[in-house]
Order: C-alpha cells, then structure tokens, then sequence
C-alpha cells in the first residue's frame, strides 16, 4: 500500500498542529492554544514531540515586550504528513472495494 | 497456537480500529486547515442589511437628483451642484459605515455563537484583503469625483468593490467570490451605459446584497 502511517500523527492534536502548518507559513503558540483549546503544556509536549522528529522549526521573536514563538513546518514534515494523507486515502480506497 | 491466535486477532483489531477512523481523520485535518485559514463568522444577515441601507441611500439619491423624474435621464440631472454631491457623498459614507459596523457586530455574535475567535490570524488575512482593494477603490473613486469624472464613478465602486470580494473569497466562506463575479459583471456593464449609474449601483450594492445575503443566511447561519 502507499504512503505510510506515522506515528507521529497518530495523536489527535499532533496531527491538527501538523495540518495546521501545512496551511500556513507561519503559526504561533498562542494562536495554537486558541484554535486547539489545549492546555500550555499539553501543547507544548505535542510541539516539543514534532520537532524532535525534525518535522517542524520554531522562531522566537518579541511583539513589544510579549515573547512569540512561531512554528512552521519543515520540508520533511510536509513529506511525512504527505505520505500520512496519502496512506489515509488508500485506505479508504481500498475499504470501499 | 493459542497465543498465535490471539496475537493475530489483536492485529486484526487493531486493524478494525484504525479502519475506522481514517474518514475522520481526514475530516478532521480538513476542518482544521479551514478553520485555521478562513474567517467564518462572517453572518449573511449583516449582507441583507447593508443590502438595506444601500437600498435606502439609492431611494434618497434618487429623490435628489432625479426626482419626480424616472432615474434613466443621462445630464438632464444637477448632481454637478455643489450641495447634491456633497450630500451624496455624505449618505455613501454613512452606508459604508453602517455596513460595516453591522458586518463586525454581527460576526461578532456568530463567533460567540460558535464559540470561536473573531480576531484570529485568519480574519486578518480576509480583512486585509478584502480592504487592500476597498480601500484603494475609495481613494480612486475620490480622484474621479474630484477631477469630475462622475460618469465613471459608479462603475469604478462596482469593480473594485467586486475584486475585493473575489480577493477575500479566499480567506472566508468561498461563495463570495460569485458575489464579486456579479458586481464585476455589473461594473462593466454600467460603464458603458452612462446615465444608468443609479440603477446599477442599486442592483450591485442594494438587490445583489440582499439576494446573495440571504442566501448565505440560508446555507450557513440556521
């Protein structure tokens, strides 16, 4: 079968971050929490997890004084997501045969 | 054997369990990409009203130019009077201000409804582009009235007004931009048919808003 089931995207919220970030150039935290209604560290050990899997980078910068990291998905996260979709498709493919 | 058996039915199981969910799933990694980039809260009552108070500004336009004439004449009008303009230019404003204080009011209570943020990274995507054009539009138009070119006003809100909608459509509720292709189509039309400026402003910003904003009523708000 194509594609390929990760892992990493099998947790609900992992995988609402990643689609997420396949959508838009740049998230960041506080906007995550909003749309995602997770706890703070919650999603940070669900962002945390991503990026140990090099499947998203983050950039810390200051709006005023407040601190902002942003997220955005890498090249190899945008494949492996990818590869997830596709294995989703085909399964669903292969159920209505 | 029996062990084999029951390691290959938790596979099976597992299997089962998964086969179930990839619809889901996908339904989920749909609705989040929607929700994270397109403003929804956007109410198709607050386009039945602006529809509305379009609708009463071209009744009052009417009655001061055209009136107890039928509102076709082309220059037999005296909206070149100082004071007619001014007072035209007084109500398009006041309509415009209402309009879009209806619009926020109204999404404002849509996102309470639905338990969503009004301002989000999405809906200041579909502001700014929707606004981005609007605006520039506006000051255009402004340039026109003050250079005289009355004749080719109307038109000029028309296009603007429906590139905006097609630009904007992409951050909201995707139906929008037919909305646009109609005041487009409107646009050119009025501008080769002087003298009917009235008219089709009124179809594009009153009838078309009305129509369009019901319509949405229908297909997102009950």
């Amino acid at each position: 079968m194509e594609g390929i089931f990760d892992k990493a995207f099998e947790n609900i919220v992992r995988l609402r971050i990643m689609s997420i970030l396949m959508v838009n150039e740049q998230y960041d935290f506080n906007s995550f929490k909003e749309i995602l209604e997770v706890t703070d560290g919650n999603l940070a050990s669900h962002l945390k997890n991503l990026e140990s899997s090099g499947y998203i980078s983050f950039d810390k910068t200051f709006v005023g004084r407040k601190p902002m990291t942003n997220y955005s998905a890498t090249a190899a996260g945008k494949t492996a997501f990818q590869a997830h979709l596709d294995f989703l498709e085909n399964l669903i493919n292969e159920n209505k045969t | 054997m029996a062990k084999e058996l029951k390691s290959s039915f938790t596979l099976y199981l597992k299997v089962l369990l998964k086969m179930k969910k990839p619809e889901q799933e996908l339904a989920e990694i749909k609705s989040m990409m929607e929700r994270s980039t397109r403003f929804l809260s956007l109410s198709g009552l607050s386009g039945v009203l602006a529809g509305i108070y379009a609708l009463i500004g071209a009744g009052m336009a009417y009655y001061w130019i055209y009136f107890p004439n039928p509102p076709f004449g082309f220059r037999t009008s005296y909206i070149q009077e100082d004071q007619t303009l001014l007072r035209l230019l007084v109500t398009a404003c006041a309509v415009l201000a209402l309009s879009l204080y209806t619009g926020w009011a109204l999404s404002q209570r849509k996102s309470q409804r639905t338990s969503s943020k009004l301002w989000t990274s999405a809906s200041k995507r579909f502001i700014s582009a929707l606004l981005i054009p609007l605006v520039v539009g506006g000051i255009f138009s402004l340039a026109l009235i003050s250079r005289g070119y009355l004749i080719i006003v109307a038109p000029a809100t028309l296009i603007f007004y429906g590139l905006a909608l097609i630009n904007a459509a992409h951050f909201s509720l995707g139906d929008i931009k037919y909305l646009g292709y109609c005041e487009l189509a409107l646009g050119i039309i009025s501008a080769f048919f002087p003298g009917y400026g009235l008219i089709t402003w009124t179809l594009g910003f009153g009838v078309l808003h009305v129509i369009y904003g019901s319509m949405m009523y229908y297909k997102y708000d009950r």
